[in-house]
């Protein structure tokens, strides 16, 4: 956080200044700002914008109530309410108390909830691609409307990674770079489908909770393993249907008949020969190069991977082949004609149930967005006159933190750096300032005793019924949301 | 802070598209409707940003040439006004509305596409379409504007309006080539729509209603007594006369002015027809 916005100017007391939206109008006693949608109203800004409450009786996530005070039945109080930062407002530096300091009632322990919308110059997220597709070489350059906003990172089982943002994209590159880093992870916090490119890769586009889109393909499945993985899950129910089964990966190609899994049932030679590295027996590296095709390959003709059969090892005319991706969804069946060369054939009934066991067990392929970023700096202050407790409560696990309600990781070490899933917050629950940063609701959750044993606002803590009642610094609208449990997906 | 705000109106066709204090509603027809509705979206996301980052400039009286390309726009439509007293502001509503049309029609084919700003209009008309707008104000009106027409842009300014006026017409709309020329010469025009001195007139420096208005000082119109006809005429006069120069000088096609009831039109008559008052 190294980009100040300019100092408030001095102005009459009466004429406010509105942090809404990058105008920032000064608003007059009684006038409303050039949006119509933020006023001053006895020297407060008003925003329309309501707080935003997750109610826990609303099932599943789904709707969105908006309610006023007016039609508010009264009957959303006590354990079911968790105020949430979204809509709290924020000021920065945060030289003053965060909008809201919630006393709430959590299991017969008096609790605080400390609420606030947190400027992160210090932010990112990490993507997880559920796809055997090739997107870029580990570390390649990831691009938004041609700007550079992050990098692939190492891959991980059945999907690739990326690291998108950082302060050093958001600030330290061109102006450019910055505005189209910000707005990229704003829109993927807010769980909108935003298009990246790799260099020399893929182009991918990506939207939290949902499949991702490589090159214009949508991804269905997630692969079941790699190749030799399959292999192993497999080899019994191909025994006796078919002579040599071939798993196709771009990590590890398997082949029954060599690998571990066969030899234990007894499977023969057969005398096939990969092209590629071979690692141990009947597991291959590198049969062809990283590609949109079979298992992660650039394959379109999985015979391409095959060199000559030796009859010697046990080839013969008539042995049956299958060669199938890791996730099922391309398959090839063979016979070896007089010539020991395979030709294809019509896949047997019986293998194609083993097909779609593979298939059936594939997960469906999706899109995570985690973000990260670290609560470090001024907004401490808003939240204890001491702020170093507050990292040393959060790291000795007495305060909970919260990004919109959804559980946050913090990493252990220094600071409080946190990952939340952005698909359990509400929705729209990120906004951006034009240092550029990203603008996070972010809560502290923590026994009064010990807020108070911390430095914390107490005077300023206030119930939530109060909150509901009478809103904070930035008006008094609120809105129900159900909260957003771990996997209901979309 | 909260961005772009993007969504569909609830027919389901209309696009509305807010950030700040603009508001746009959106509508395509044609083969390329769905990526000119995406191009719209994607030009709208940096609008106000671009905007705001010239603020300074674009508030002070028109002179020195601003960067931005909305900012360029809006630069050249209100400099034939000059040496009158006139900002780049007076066309912010209208060159949005062009620059994020013109996104939309550089995207695909479209048969008839609008950009309505609040009021302030930019038309995308292929040949042989037409495009019909209710005109708000006080005396109904409806404006035909044909593919053979040069108009592209419709503005409206008054004093009901969202932003100040120093005059006190109820309202004029323009028809323009673009919507920022409608736009800067319909607040020209309602400012002209006056009557100095009068004390039916209440007035208060616009930094007094909004710190930040680029009219500073000036003295706002804030309510009007009840005007003879006499007034009326002496007022209307005072627009007519500049919207009949905007006319000569080719900076707006037509305009219909009104005031406490009464309306003048300038332009071809089929341009800007009064519609009677049907009863059922």
């Amino acid at each position: 956080m190294t980009d100040r916005p300019p100092r408030p100017e001095k102005t009459r007391p009466e004429k406010i200044r509105c942090d809404a939206c990058p105008v920032m109008c000064y608003i007059a006693e009684g006038r409303i700002g050039a949006c119509d949608r933020y006023a001053n109203q006895g020297g407060r800004i008003i925003r329309c914008d309501p707080l935003t409450v997750l109610d826990r009786r609303i099932a599943k996530g789904d709707e969105v109530k908006p309610f006023l005070k007016a039609d508010w039945d009264g009957t959303l109080s006590g354990d079911d309410l968790f105020v949430t930062a979204v809509g709290a407002g924020t000021t920065y530096p945060d030289y003053k108390p965060a909008p809201f300091i919630v006393s709430r009632e959590l299991d017969g322990a008096d609790f605080v909830t400390v609420v606030t919308e947190a400027i992160f110059s210090y932010c990112g997220v990490k993507i997880k691609i559920d796809t055997d597709r090739h997107l870029g070489p580990e570390g390649a350059v990831v691009r938004a409307k041609g700007e550079a906003v992050g990098l692939v990172i190492t891959s991980e089982y059945g999907s690739q990674m990326l690291s998108l943002g950082g302060v050093d994209h958001l600030t330290g590159g061109s102006k450019p770079e910055g505005r189209v880093t910000c707005d990229t992870l704003l829109r993927l916090c807010n769980r909108e489908a935003v298009e990246l490119s790799v260099d020399g890769g893929a182009s991918v586009i990506v939207q939290a909770g949902q499949p991702p889109i490589v090159d214009g393909q949508r991804e269905e499945r997630m692969r079941v393993g790699c190749g030799s993985a399959t292999i192993g899950m497999f080899a019994s129910q191909w025994q006796g249907l078919v002579d040599e089964v071939v798993v196709v990966d771009d990590h590890i190609t398997g082949v029954v008949s060599e690998h571990q899994a066969g030899k234990v049932l007894g499977w023969p030679d057969t005398g096939i020969r990969i092209k590629g590295r071979r690692s141990t027996p009947g597991r291959y590296f590198q049969v062809a190069e990283p590609g949109l095709g079979w298992g992660g390959t650039d394959i379109t003709d999985p015979l391409t991977i095959l060199g000559e059969w030796n009859p010697k090892k046990g080839a013969r005319p008539g042995l049956t082949l299958l060669m199938v991706s890791t996730t099922g969804e391309q398959f090839a069946y063979y016979t070896l004609d007089d010539d020991l060369v395979p030709q294809p054939r019509d896949l047997p009934e019986a293998l194609r149930a083993s097909v779609e066991l593979i298939a059936e067990n594939c997960e469906p392929a999706l899109c995570t967005v985690m973000f990260m970023g670290g609560a470090g700096g001024s907004l401490r202050s808003g939240v204890t006159k001491n702020p170093v407790r507050l990292t040393r409560s959060v790291q000795d696990e007495k305060t909970r933190v919260t990004v919109g309600g959804a559980p946050a990781y913090v990493w252990p070490g220094g600071g409080i750096t946190l990952m939340a899933d952005v698909t359990r917050m509400p929705d729209n629950a990120f906004g951006s300032v034009p240092t550029p940063a990203i603008v996070a609701p972010l809560e502290f959750t923590l026994p009064r005793a010990e807020y108070r044993a911390l430095g914390g606002h107490d005077d300023k803590a206030r119930s939530v019924d109060d909150i509901l009642e009478h809103g904070g610094d930035y008006g008094a609208d609120v809105r129900a949301v159900g909260p957003v449990t771990g996997k209901d997906g979309a | 802070m909260t961005g772009p705000q993007i969504a569909f109106l609830p027919d389901r066709r209309r696009l509305h598209l807010q950030h700040g204090p603009i508001d746009l509603i959106i509508d395509a027809e044609g083969l390329g409707r769905d990526a000119a509705l995406r191009a719209a979206a994607a030009r709208f996301d940096s609008v106000l940003e671009e905007l705001v980052a010239e603020l300074p400039l674009l508030r002070a009286p028109t002179g020195p040439r601003p960067e931005g390309e909305i900012a360029r726009h809006m630069h050249a439509a209100t400099l034939p006004f000059r040496p009158a007293f006139i900002t780049p502001m007076a066309a912010v509503a209208g060159a949005v509305a062009d620059s994020v049309l013109s996104a939309m029609t550089g995207a695909g084919a479209l048969t008839r596409a609008y950009v309505n700003n609040g009021g302030d209009i930019a038309l995308h008309l292929a040949p042989g379409e037409s495009f019909t707008a209710a005109i708000a104000g006080g005396t109904p009106g409806r404006a035909t504007i044909g593919a053979d027409s040069p108009t592209r842009g419709i503005a409206t300014s008054g004093r009901h309006g969202r932003s100040h006026s120093l005059g006190i017409a109820d309202s004029v709309t323009v028809l323009a080539a673009t919507a920022a020329q409608a736009d800067a010469a319909a607040t020209m025009i309602a400012n002209a729509v006056d009557l100095p001195g009068n004390p039916k007139i209440t007035r208060t420096p616009a930094r007094d209603l909004s710190p930040d208005s680029d009219l500073g000082d000036r003295l706002v119109t804030v309510d009007l007594a009840p005007l003879i006809g006499a007034e009326i005429d002496t007022a209307l006069a005072g627009g007519l006369a500049l919207a009949e120069t905007c006319r000569a000088r080719g900076l707006i096609h037509a305009a219909l002015l009104t005031l406490s009831g009464q309306t003048r039109t300038l332009g071809a008559p089929d341009l800007i027809a009064s519609k009677e008052p049907t009863h059922a």
